[in-house]
């Protein structure tokens, strides 16, 4: 603060040094004595009126952050995070789907053949080799393995949300057309994704996400 | 135009008190009334008009839906079935304003082709153009935040799928996601800012055109013959020819617009979005606006998400680079045989591409997809810069006022110089 009053003292009075010799000048007109002096000073009083634009810079900049950080969700939309699920009721072959953080999540009990389909697929025959498995790190491979969790090899838990542009792939419902890979067909642009919902075909770029979940009782998660 | 002055002269007490205090009925004089238009404009130059008529139209009925308008997700939606049920008049004014949005769009498309076949974006009307670029951008946001203050079906996920292609910006496209929605995912606070921003951004759009205006001022408008005004005869005052042709058009175009809001309002608009938005079911295809087409188009042709992203967005970007992409001399396409064969085939491919973007993204609607997009971008990017330098020209006339009069040469001239004033 200290530095500011001073900065902007200073450049008052530089002001009003440099107005008076302005007039003086004007009063010699042609006089001589304008030259070397009036090269030396403009230097001095630039620095400081640059200085003092660019404090003045940095405090517009500064203020600004309030204004764009109030778009982001606040704390109370990122605490409102955790969901449990109750597995029991769905047999196998079945899906259901439940709301995390205002987002879907597709939970499916896979069958033997989906669940050995979704095995067997080499790792080179997959677009995006990555888990997309918030448990794991990053750079854990695509395996089925790392996309469900040990032992319980048929529970397929993720979120519902196309990687392209958002929209939810069919595939939970019976009815539903599952694509070429036997798993989900985004039907807004057409990607098709396999069984461990790895995508596999269409425009969009990453596996469907495992959502951070844990197994509380043997047929009980809790997502979030 | 800018050494053009106003003939204003204050005519009682009042008026001189003002014109020495705030000349501003100088300044309309000026610029709307004596303003010197090129004699030879035809009804392709009447849409700026329209256009600043549909602004206003969508201000004043804009601010009267939102006085009944609720922007929650568990109001919004039911809030504009009120104001089409229960709200006196409300059906109307929702119908002007929905029907008003593609009216918009309908006029400001032509106007931008008007100014691509003319050459109006060339020396000296650079800045004009780009300023026009500006509010083309400016409108496509107002038009799509204003379609999600309906919150329906198509108003939900339009929002979805368009917010996740910033997604596609490496390392902080899902920062600027989430910071675009205020949550995880689409919600209600989302739908509020947008109301936030949907009223917002008409009044910066009328800034804009201000400074369009402004800028259309100092250096004049052009006409169908690409030249300059070179003499007094080659234009006539603003009023009352200008104003009455634009008057015309104006009222032509407003039956038009009639006949959509009163028999037809749905017609341009999607069954689905009377349906509530619903966060867990997206409808089997989703299409936004018809005025949106064909960079929707351009965005689904490739098979890449960020390449997708970055062709739709510099489809538009493109345009503020077009003064400079065109190396002709020639402004009118009149005068330019090749291009204009090209330039037509060009607006082929974007109204083939509005088709197409409304098709589902399979099969041979991708393919030619593809063919209209890589079109789009040679048509700027090739042939614009190229012809230009290759093209033989057809000869120009001497001036307006000859082209005017269908001769060339001495008799012409002279036959213009012996044409009356017209004031
Ligand atoms: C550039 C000018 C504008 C454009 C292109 C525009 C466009 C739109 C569009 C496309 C819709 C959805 C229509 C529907 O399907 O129902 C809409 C709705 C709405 N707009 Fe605008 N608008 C403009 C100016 C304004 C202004 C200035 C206001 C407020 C002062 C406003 C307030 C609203 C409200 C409250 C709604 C929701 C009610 C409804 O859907 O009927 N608009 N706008
Ligand atoms: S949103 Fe799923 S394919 Fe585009």
């Amino acid at each position: 603060m200290g530095y500011l009053v001073d900065t902007v003292l200073i450049y008052f009075e530089e002001a009003v040094l440099a107005s008076e010799t302005k007039m003086r000048s004007a009063g010699t007109a042609t006089g001589q004595h304008g030259a070397a002096g009036d090269q030396a000073e403009p230097t001095r009083r630039d620095f400081i009126t640059t200085a003092a634009l660019g404090w003045a810079g940095v405090g517009g900049a500064i203020s600004l952050w309030p204004f764009i950080q109030q778009m982001n969700p606040d704390a109370s939309t990122q605490a409102l995070s955790s969901t449990e699920v109750d597995l029991a009721p769905i047999k196998e072959g079945q899906a259901i789907t439940v709301l995390w953080r205002g987002k879907p999540v597709f939970i499916r009990n896979r069958t033997k053949d989906e669940i050995a389909k979704a095995k067997e697929t080499p790792l080179a025959s997959l677009n995006d080799k990555t888990a997309e498995n918030g448990a794991l790190p990053e750079r854990a491979t695509a395996d089925d393995a790392n996309r469900v969790k040990k032992g319980k090899e048929n529970w397929l838990v993720l979120v519902g949300i196309c990687t392209h542009l958002g929209c939810i792939p069919k595939g939970q419902s019976l009815a539903d057309a599952r694509g070429d890979f036997g798993g989900y067909f985004c039907p807004c642009h057409g990607s098709h994704y396999d069984t461990s919902g790895r995508i596999r075909k269409g425009p969009a770029p990453r596996n469907l996400e495992v959502p951070p979940y844990e197994f509380v009782s043997d047929t009980k998660i809790k997502i979030g | 135009m800018s050494d053009h002055l106003s003939s204003y002269e204050p005519k009682n007490a009042f008026s001189k008190w003002m014109d020495s205090r705030l000349p501003v009925m100088r300044m309309m004089h000026g610029q709307f009334v004596d303003f010197p238009t090129p004699r030879n404009l035809n009804y392709m130059w009447t849409f700026g008009g329209i256009l600043t008529f549909m602004l206003m139209v969508q201000i004043v009925s804009g601010l009267v839906l939102s006085m009944h308008y609720q922007a929650s997700d568990a109001d919004a939606f039911n809030s504009v079935e009120a104001i089409r049920r229960d709200v006196n008049y409300g059906w109307l004014l929702r119908n002007i304003h929905a029907v008003g949005a593609s009216m918009f769009f309908f006029a400001v498309y032509l106007h931008m082709a008007r100014g691509l076949y003319y050459g109006s974006y060339k020396a000296p009307r650079e800045i004009l153009w780009i300023l026009g670029v500006i509010i083309f951008l400016l409108m496509m946001a107002t038009g799509f935040m204003g379609y999600a203050l309906v919150w329906g079906q198509m108003s939900f996920w339009g929002v979805t799928v368009i917010t996740n292609l910033f997604s596609a910006i490496p390392l902080v496209g899902g920062a600027i996601t989430k910071w675009l929605w205020g949550g995880y995912s689409v919600s209600g606070v989302t739908l509020n800012r947008f109301f936030s921003l949907h009223f917002l951004l008409p009044f910066v759009i009328t800034g804009v055109v201000m400074l369009h205006i402004w800028a259309l001022h100092v250096v004049g408008q052009n006409n169908p013959t690409g030249l300059d005004i070179k003499t007094k005869s080659d234009s006539v005052p603003m009023l009352p020819f200008a104003i009455m042709k634009d008057a015309f058009a104006l009222a032509m175009f407003v039956l038009i617009y009639a006949w959509f809001i009163f028999f037809v309002p749905n017609y341009l608009g999607d069954a689905d979005n009377y349906i509530e938005a619903n966060p867990l079911s997206t409808p089997p295809h989703i299409v936004p606006e018809w005025y949106f087409l064909p960079f929707y188009a351009i965005l689904r042709s490739i098979p890449s998400k960020l390449g997708g992203v970055v062709m739709m967005f510099g489809s538009i970007a493109l345009l503020a680079f077009l003064p400079w992409l065109d190396t002709s001399n020639v402004r009118s396409a009149k005068y330019r045989p090749k291009f204009k064969w090209f330039l037509w085939a060009f607006f082929f491919s974007v109204i083939a591409l509005g088709y197409l973007g409304g098709k589902p993204a399979e099969g041979s609607y991708v393919i030619w997809s593809r063919v209209f997009t890589a079109y789009y971008f040679i048509f700027f990017l090739v042939i614009m810069p190229v012809l230009g330098l290759i093209e033989k020209p057809l000869k120009l006339p001497n001036s307006i006022m000859d082209a005017v009069l269908g001769g060339g040469g001495p008799m012409a001239g002279s036959a213009a110089a012996a044409a009356p004033e017209k004031r």
